[in-house]
């Protein structure tokens, strides 16, 4: 029920995410999200992409430190409300999001959220409870 | 009458005798020898000779080593002023070998070499090798720099004289470094520790395990300061044991001192070498125990010898006997340069207090850079320091405490504050012969 996310540090300066984006690009992996969390000085950008494994070495060969973490991905209708059933949902029973990202979803007009839960197992089922949908990484990538 | 307490000298490497003297026959031997360098230098090394005599010190007013403290000093400087030759004792048709150190400005300095002179380094050196517990069926390979640098010439002569087999690879090319090592089987490496730290980084990315494909025992690590968190962490990710050593080219090269198994200082080779440590603004000599400015005088140098030398590096003598049982005496490891000081905003800051600091809150950040500037009249400090997969976290909070954690360790030893800085791997400068931590924007700009 967990899809994989990969990270990388990356130094704050101008056209720099490209470097990644690019590398990414002439290995033929499709970014299906990504998400950068930033501070004055660095960046860490989280991407969801089908071939992780393949994306991770091509990253590592290049010379990044590359992260892989577990994330939930739960499918909701793209209207009012979507989002903060979940989050009350979670809250509800102690859940802390650690961070999470949006992105819409080609299939069925949905909206997909990403997260990072500080206890995924407990989130799941809390998920489950309120009838989300929580993705596979075949879901997702279909 | 023997000066050594031969009783005891059972299982002793016969060419570690020296480090077991007893401490008064080692100070007649100094004191001897001693008188024979001061009559030398006055008789052959003019600037010396008119230093002495402004002084109004004659070579015969030694009479003790304690007088020692009557002589005038020499510097780097000197060694520069009098480029290339000028202080010189021997007659060229002796000298078999130079060896140059480049100064950070300008000229380099000359040292030349008789065959005497080369012996006895090498002596230090295989005297150093002796105390780890290395010797004829060890494979040496030795990664410091062949040429001007005393570091890799030093090495391969010591590891000859004490019969390991040396493998001469000198610095650079990373890649074979590595397969030959493996290859051959190599025991001891010899290089700077932070050279040994990229060759570990390297082995890592092609999955290379020390452990389990090497047979690497020991490490020669020396030329550069380094602290002891640096050998720890070596230590624990290979398996090796991380020796010092020291030295330098204006006394000889690597083996005027080194560390024994007690890791608790180095043992001077004081037969050779003998040291003082003085108040590097007094210029008073200090006690044992105290820190300040290291000196050394050639006992037995003939090609460029050198009377109380200011080394400008900052120990101190240890006191008490080293547990090996050697009786010569120890220096602290070598952690400041006074010429690497830097003046920040009116206070002293060496690099190792900032290493010292780092290596604190996390071992696994080795790479990191030492960056001064000054934006008005304020000196700005900042430390950038490469992210690893080992400490690289997906969320900005821990970064961030990563981050200030360090800042603190380090602004808690130094006493001002600081910028540090978190940066990508392999962005920062590297290099294969003495690393240089520091880049001095106001030096450049001046």
């Amino acid at each position: 029920m967990k899809i994989k996310q990969i990270s990388l540090f990356l130094e704050n300066k101008p056209g720099h995410l490209n470097t990644i984006c690019r590398k990414l690009a002439n290995s033929n992996i499709n970014i299906v999200t990504l998400s950068l969390a930033d501070t004055q000085q660095f960046g860490i950008v989280r991407l969801i992409v089908k071939d992780w494994e393949r994306a991770k070495s091509v990253l590592e060969e290049a010379g990044h430190v590359v992260n892989v973490r577990d994330v939930i991905a739960a499918q909701v209708k793209d209207v009012p409300g979507g989002m903060a059933d979940i989050i009350d949902a979670v809250g509800a029973v102690g859940v802390n999001i650690e961070y999470m990202y949006a992105f819409s979803f080609r299939k069925d007009q949905d909206a997909v959220l990403v997260f990072r839960f500080d206890d995924a197992d407990k989130a799941i089922v809390e998920l489950e409870k309120i009838g989300a949908k929580i993705l596979t990484s075949q879901a997702l990538f279909e | 009458m023997s000066n050594f307490p031969i009783d005891t000298m059972s299982g002793v490497d016969p060419v570690s005798i020296p480090d077991f003297m007893s401490p008064e026959g080692m100070r007649a031997l100094q004191l001897t020898k001693l008188k024979k360098l001061v009559k030398t230098c006055y008789e052959r090394v003019p600037l010396t000779r008119r230093r002495m005599d402004e002084k109004g010190v004659k070579p015969e007013d030694i009479k003790t080593l304690e007088d020692i403290k009557l002589l005038p000093f020499m510097m780097k400087t000197d060694l520069r002023d009098e480029y290339p030759l000028g202080l010189t004792a021997a007659p060229m048709s002796e000298v078999v070998r130079f060896h140059c150190s480049s100064g950070t400005t300008g000229k380099p300095i000359v040292i030349c070499n008789t065959k005497k002179d080369i012996e006895v380094w090498s002596d230090g050196v295989a005297r150093s090798l002796a105390m780890d517990g290395i010797g004829k069926d060890d494979i040496l390979q030795v990664s410091y720099g062949y040429g001007l640098f005393t570091g890799g010439l030093g090495l391969h002569y010591g590891g000859e004289l004490r019969g390991c087999t040396v493998l001469p690879t000198s610095g650079g090319n990373t890649d074979r470094q590595l397969m030959l090592m493996r290859d051959l089987g190599v025991t001891v490496i010899a290089c700077t520790p932070s050279y040994f730290i990229h060759l570990m980084d390297e082995a890592q990315k092609k999955g290379i395990d020390f452990r389990r494909d090497m047979k690497l025992k020991h490490g020669i690590f020396g030329a550069e300061p380094w602290t002891d968190e640096m050998r720890e962490r070596i230590e624990c990710e290979t398996g090796i044991e991380a020796h010092d050593i020291y030295g330098l080219t204006e006394i000889s090269g690597p083996g005027v001192a080194s560390s024994c198994g007690c890791h608790e200082g180095l043992h001077v080779f004081e037969d050779h070498f003998y040291p003082e440590i003085i108040d590097p603004d007094t210029l008073e000599p200090l006690p044992d125990g105290e820190w300040g400015e290291l000196v050394f005088s050639t006992l037995d140098r003939t090609g460029t010898p050198m009377l109380r030398y200011r080394t400008r590096d900052i120990t101190r003598i240890i006191p008490g006997v080293c547990k090996c049982g050697r009786t010569i005496r120890r220096i602290d490891r070598i952690s400041a340069r006074s010429d690497d000081m830097l003046i920040i905003r009116g206070v002293n800051v060496f690099p190792s207090q900032i290493e010292a600091g780092l290596m604190s809150v996390d071992k696994a950040l080795p790479h990191y850079h030492i960056y001064v500037d000054r934006e008005g009249d304020l000196d700005n400090l900042e430390v950038k320091i490469e992210v690893t997969s080992e400490t690289i976290s997906d969320d900005i909070k821990s970064l961030e405490l990563l981050r200030r954690n360090i800042a603190a360790a380090i602004q808690k030893i130094i006493n001002i504050s600081i910028k540090v800085t978190l940066v990508e791997p392999n962005s920062l400068p590297r290099s294969e012969g003495k690393l240089s931590r520091v880049t001095d924007y106001r030096k450049i700009k001046k």
